[in-house]
C-alpha cells in the first residue's frame, strides 16, 4: 500500500485499579491508507473505544499509555507535547466520540460551537468569513443554514449527529475516529448519517475509523475491518473476505450469531463471558469459549500473522 | 372467552410544557392478548412509535388518556386488591436497562426475594432459596455465582438474565419484554432471546418482545406488529410482514438495516440530505409526508386496517379493496 | 476495613479535616468537664475580669465567672440546641419530603408550597418574634424548639428533589411489579440511596440551627441564665469588652464557635463527596 496515513504500533494501555491492573489495549499494531475505511468492531469490553481515545491520547489517569508509537503522515505521535498533540486534535485526526449527542455543549449554539472549534486552532477569519465557513460546513453535511442559530436541544438525533460531523471535520483531518456515531439512532437516521459521513469522508480524502460492534452496519460502509477481543487484535481483513472466509474462532461465532433477516433459524450465541480485562487468561484470551482449543491455546498467546491476505491471531489458522 | 389483557381503544397523550404542544405517543389501539395459545408476540418501531408507551400501559404502569386496559374484562384502574394481586402475577415484565433496575444498596438476592415474599411463593427460607436456585438454573445461571453478589460485580447479560429468573417466579401468564437485549452484548443476545422462546415452547409463557430490532423479532417472534408515530402500520405473522412487508414504512424499515453479506447494497446513491421532518399534526395518514407513494386520499384521514390475508393487516389506503379490520381484531390477526 | 477507611480519607481530606476538628473539641469537652468544675461557669464564681493566669487559664469575666468552666459548660449546651434542632428539622423534613414527593398531587402541591413560602421569610426575624413572644426566659430546650420550627423548610425542599429523582429509576419500577407497597417501597427501596445525603443534610442543618441559635442569644433572646457560647457573647457586648481592652473574654468563645463551624463545614463537604459520587476524585 501506498505511505499509510496513520500508523499504530505496539500500543498499550492499562487501567490502574486496586482489584488490578487493567489491560485495556494489549500489543496493538496496524496502519491505514489515506482515505480508508477502517472499521474496528468488538464487544463491550473489548477496548475498541480506549484504543481510539489512545490514539489521540486523552487518556486519563487511572488509565495510562504503557507502550507504542503512533505516526500520523510522518509525524511521530510521541514526540509531540501536550500543546503539539492540541493542534493535532481535529486538525490532524478529528473525534466524533460516542454520545455525541451528549457531548454539544447545551447552552451554546451549534453556529457558535463551530465557531469555536475554528477559533481555537487560531484560524484567521473574519466575523463574515466564519459565517460563510460555517454556512458551508453545514451544507456538507446536510444541514440547513438556519441550524448555526439554533441549540442542540432542537434538533434531532441525526442532526445532531451531523453536527459533531460537521465539528469534526472543519479543520480538513486527514483522519476521522468516529467511535459508535450511530448506536443511539433509528435505522432509517442511521443510514442518513452513514450516507453523510461517507460523502464528507470521499470529498475530504480522509481515512475512517468506524468504531462499534453492529457487523451488519460494518459490512456495508467499510473497507476493512479489524475484529478486537479481550484488548487484542484478533483478526483483520477486508471487508468480504471477512464475511465469506473468517478465520478466528471468535470471528465464525460472531457472525453466526447474527440474526439474520433471510431464514428463522435457531439462535446461535456465543457461550460463556468475555473475561475481565484485569484477570485475562493465559494464552489466547479467547480460548475458555473456542470449541477449537488445543493445549497450545490455553498457554502461549498468538501473535497476529498474515495469511493470505489477512491477518489472525489464531494458532490454528 | 375473556382474554387475558386487553387494550381497548387505548391511547395516550402527553402533555406539552409551556408553549409546546402535547405529543400524541399512542392513537386508539386495541388489542387483544388470549392465554391460550402461547406464542411470542413482536411489537417494532422506532423511537417516538409508542412502543414503550403500550408495554407501560399493558403494565398498569401509565394510565391511558383514552379508552382503557382490562384484566381479564376489569379495567385495571378499577382492580380489587386480590384482583391486583392476581394481575401481577399474570403479567411481568423485562425492561431495557439491566443497571437501572437494580438497586445500588441491596445485593442481586434482593430482587429475587422480594416477590417471593410479597406473594408467599415459599413457606420457609429453604424453599424459598431452593426456588430461587432452581428459577436461576432455568435462565442458564449457576445459583453460586450470581447469589451473595452486588449488581455491579455482574455482567450485563447475567444482570439481564436474573431479571428474566425474576419474572419468571412469579410464573406469569405473559411477560412484557421492553427492549431486553439491546444493551447486552451481540453474542449473548441470540442466548437471552433463546431462553425466551423456551418459555413460551416449554412453560407456555406469551411473551410480548418490544424492539427497534426487526433482524431479532423476526427470529424470535410468530407475529409482528409494526408502529410508527403512534399508529400501526402492518400487523401479522412474522414471515409474511418481514418477508414480503406491505406498508411502504415496513418496506422503508426492511431496507434501512445494513446487512452482514458482501453486497453493498445499503448506502444509498443520492443521498437524502432532507433533515427529519417535525411532528405533523395534519389528519391523514402519519407516514404521508415521507411516504413514495403519497396521494391525495393520504392526506384525508387516517387509513384504517385492511385485512389483506387472513394473517395480515395494513393500514394503508392502497389496499382499500379489502375488508377492514373491526374492532379487537388485531388479536386475532396476531394470535398464532 | 480500617485500612480501606485510612485510604479513603487520603482521598477525601475534606472528611478527615472535619472529623478531626470536632473531635479536638470534643476532646476539651470531655476532658474539660474532668478537670474542671462546672460550677465555676455561674457568676460570682471568681474574681472579675482577670487576664489569662495559671489559676484561670482562660481568664474571668465581670460577673466573676471562670472562662474555662464557661467554655467547657457552654459549649455542648450550644451544640445541643444545634443538635436538637438540627435532628427535628430533618426528621420532619424527611417525612415531609417523602410523602410530597412520592405519591404526588395535592399534597405535594401543599407541602412545597408551605415550604417555599416559608423560605422566603426571613427566618432570624421569624425566630425573633416568637422568642420576644415567649412569656419569660427560654430554657435550652425551649431554644431548640424554636429553632426548629424553621429548620425542617430547606431540607424539605432538598430531600423532596432528590426523592423526585430517585424514584424515577428502574428499581422502583420493579419494585412496583413484585407487589411492594407505597410507604414500603420509600422505606426499604428509597431511603437506603438517601443514607449519604440525609447526612450531608443533617449535618449543614446542625450547623444552621448553632448559628441561629447564637444570632438569638447574641440579642439577647436566649436562656439569660445558661453559659452558652452565645450568651457569652451577649455579655461581652453588653458589657463593651472590646472596647475595654479585655480580650480574652471574646476570644474564647470566638475561637470554639469557629472551630464548631470549620469542623461541621469540612464534615459536609466531606459527606457531600460519599453522597455524589461524581464529585469523587481519583485515587
Amino acid at each position: 500500500m501506498s505511505e499509510p496515513v496513520l500508523r499504530v504500533e505496539g500500543l498499550r494501555v492499562a487501567f490502574d485499579h486496586p482489584l488490578g491492573k487493567v489491560q485495556a489495549v494489549d500489543d496493538v499494531s496496524f496502519a491505514l491508507s489515506p482515505g480508508e475505511r477502517f472499521g474496528l468492531a468488538g464487544e463491550s469490553g473489548s477496548g475498541k473505544s480506549t484504543l481510539a481515545l489512545s490514539i489521540l491520547r486523552l487518556i486519563k489517569p487511572p488509565g495510562r499509555i504503557e507502550a507504542g508509537e503512533v505516526w500520523l503522515a510522518g509525524t511521530r505521535l510521541g514526540d509531540l507535547d501536550e500543546d503539539g498533540m492540541r493542534a493535532l486534535r481535529l486538525a490532524g485526526i478529528a473525534l466524533v466520540p460516542q454520545g455525541s449527542m451528549n457531548s454539544l455543549n447545551p447552552v451554546l449554539r451549534i453556529g457558535g460551537q463551530i465557531g469555536d472549534a475554528l477559533a481555537e486552532h487560531r484560524l484567521p477569519l473574519t466575523g463574515g468569513e466564519e459565517q460563510r465557513r460555517i454556512a458551508a460546513l453545514l451544507a456538507e453535511v446536510g444541514l440547513p443554514e438556519t441550524v448555526a442559530r439554533m441549540y442542540p436541544h432542537e434538533l434531532s438525533g441525526g442532526m445532531k449527529q451531523r453536527a459533531c460531523i460537521a465539528i469534526a471535520i472543519c479543520l480538513r483531518p486527514k483522519v476521522i475516529i468516529a467511535d459508535e456515531p450511530t448506536s443511539a439512532l433509528d435505522v432509517v437516521v442511521q443510514r442518513q448519517v452513514m450516507a453523510t459521513l461517507a460523502r464528507v469522508q470521499r470529498e475530504l480524502g480522509a481515512a475512517v475509523i468506524l468504531v462499534g460492534h453492529d457487523m451488519g452496519l460494518m459490512a456495508q460502509f467499510v473497507d476493512r475491518l479489524a475484529i478486537m477481543y479481550a484488548g487484542r487484535l484478533v483478526e483483520v481483513a477486508p471487508i468480504a473476505e471477512m464475511i465469506t472466509r473468517p478465520r478466528h474462532p471468535y470471528t465464525r461465532a460472531l457472525i453466526a450469531s447474527l440474526p439474520s433477516l433471510d431464514t428463522r433459524g435457531a439462535l446461535a450465541g456465543i457461550p460463556g463471558l468475555a473475561p475481565l480485562l484485569r484477570d485475562l487468561p493465559d494464552g489466547c484470551a479467547f480460548h475458555p469459549r473456542c470449541t477449537l482449543a488445543v493445549g497450545r491455546c490455553r498457554t502461549e498467546k498468538p501473535k497476529l500473522r498474515d495469511i493470505d491476505g489477512a491477518q489472525v491471531a489464531c494458532h490454528l489458522a | 372467552m375473556v382474554s387475558l389483557i386487553e387494550a381497548v381503544d387505548v391511547s395516550k397523550r402527553f402533555a406539552g410544557g409551556l408553549g409546546r404542544e402535547s405529543t400524541l405517543a399512542l392513537a386508539g389501539l386495541s388489542l387483544a392478548i388470549h392465554a391460550e395459545k402461547p406464542s411470542i408476540i413482536a411489537v417494532v418501531g422506532e423511537s417516538g412509535s409508542g412502543k414503550t408507551t403500550l408495554a407501560r400501559l399493558l403494565l398498569g404502569l401509565t394510565e391511558p388518556s383514552g379508552g382503557s386496559i382490562r384484566y381479564r374484562g376489569s379495567d385495571l384502574r378499577k382492580l380489587t386488591r386480590d384482583e391486583r394481586r392476581a394481575f401481577r402475577r399474570d403479567v411481568q415484565a423485562v425492561f431495557q436497562d439491566p443497571y437501572g433496575v437494580y438497586n445500588p444498596f441491596y445485593r442481586v438476592d434482593h430482587v429475587l426475594t422480594t416477590p417471593v415474599r410479597r406473594f408467599r411463593l415459599a413457606a420457609s427460607r429453604a424453599q424459598a432459596r431452593e426456588l430461587i436456585g432452581e428459577t436461576l438454573r432455568l435462565v442458564g445461571l449457576q445459583p453460586e455465582e450470581i447469589l451473595g453478589r452486588f449488581p455491579h460485580q455482574l455482567s450485563g447479560g447475567q444482570r439481564q438474565r436474573v431479571m428474566v429468573a425474576r419474572a419468571l417466579l412469579l410464573e406469569p401468564k405473559l411477560i412484557v419484554a421492553d427492549e431486553p437485549v439491546s444493551m447486552v452484548d451481540a453474542s449473548l443476545r441470540a442466548t437471552i432471546l433463546g431462553s425466551l422462546r423456551k418459555l413460551t415452547d416449554e412453560r407456555g409463557i406469551s411473551i410480548l418482545y418490544i424492539t427497534h430490532d426487526l433482524a431479532t423479532a423476526y427470529q424470535v417472534s410468530d407475529t409482528i406488529l409494526v408502529l410508527y408515530r403512534a399508529h400501526v402500520a402492518e400487523a401479522g405473522k412474522v414471515e409474511l410482514v418481514v418477508k414480503a412487508p406491505q406498508h411502504p414504512y415496513t418496506q422503508l424499515l426492511i431496507s434501512a438495516i445494513p446487512r452482514a453479506h458482501v453486497a453493498r447494497d445499503w448506502l444509498p446513491n443520492d443521498e437524502d440530505r432532507r433533515a427529519a421532518p417535525a411532528a405533523t399534526t395534519s389528519a391523514g395518514c402519519c407516514f404521508a409526508d415521507r411516504c413514495p407513494l403519497a396521494g391525495p386520499d393520504c392526506l384525508s384521514e387516517p387509513p384504517a386496517l385492511y385485512r389483506t390475508e387472513p394473517g395480515r393487516a395494513v393500514a394503508c389506503v392502497q389496499f382499500g379493496q379489502h375488508p377492514a379490520l373491526p374492532a379487537g381484531g388485531l388479536g386475532e390477526v396476531l394470535s398464532v | 476495613m480500617t485500612r480501606s477507611a485510612f485510604r479513603y480519607i487520603r482521598r477525601n481530606p475534606s472528611l478527615a479535616v472535619g472529623i478531626t476538628l470536632l473531635t479536638v473539641l470534643a476532646l476539651f469537652v470531655i476532658v474539660g468537664n474532668l478537670l474542671v468544675d462546672t460550677e465555676d461557669a455561674r457568676p460570682l464564681s471568681a474574681p472579675t475580669l482577670r487576664p489569662p493566669s495559671r489559676e484561670y487559664p482562660f481568664g474571668t469575666d465581670r460577673q466573676g465567672r471562670d472562662l474555662l468552666a464557661v467554655m467547657v459548660a457552654g459549649t455542648p449546651l450550644t451544640l445541643r440546641i444545634g443538635f436538637v434542632a438540627g435532628f427535628l428539622g430533618v426528621g420532619i423534613g424527611t417525612v415531609l419530603a417523602f410523602i410530597g414527593a412520592f405519591y404526588r398531587g395535592l399534597i405535594d402541591t401543599i407541602i412545597r408550597g408551605i415550604a417555599d413560602i416559608g423560605l422566603t421569610v426571613p427566618g432570624l426575624l421569624v425566630l425573633i418574634i416568637i422568642a420576644v413572644s415567649i412569656k419569660g426566659t427560654l430554657t435550652v430546650n425551649q431554644m431548640a424548639i424554636v429553632v426548629a420550627s424553621l429548620a425542617w423548610l430547606y431540607p424539605t425542599r432538598t430531600i423532596r428533589a432528590q426523592v423526585l429523582s430517585l424514584r424515577e429509576r428502574g428499581y422502583v419500577e420493579v419494585a412496583r411489579l413484585s407487589g411492594m407497597s407505597g410507604p414500603s417501597i420509600i422505606f426499604f427501596e428509597l431511603m437506603p440511596n438517601l443514607l449519604p445525603y440525609l447526612a450531608a443534610t443533617l449535618v449543614s442543618s446542625v450547623s444552621s440551627a448553632i448559628l441561629a441559635s447564637i444570632g438569638l442569644e447574641v440579642l439577647g433572646l436566649g436562656p439569660i441564665d445558661a453559659p452558652t457560647l452565645g450568651m457569652t457573647l451577649y455579655w461581652v457586648n453588653f458589657n463593651a469588652a472590646m472596647i475595654n481592652g479585655w480580650w480574652w473574654w471574646w476570644t474564647a468563645p470566638t475561637v470554639i464557635i469557629l472551630t464548631v463551624f470549620l469542623g461541621l463545614f469540612f464534615l459536609t463537604v466531606g459527606l457531600d463527596e460519599i453522597a455524589n459520587p461524581r464529585l469523587r476524585r481519583s485515587a
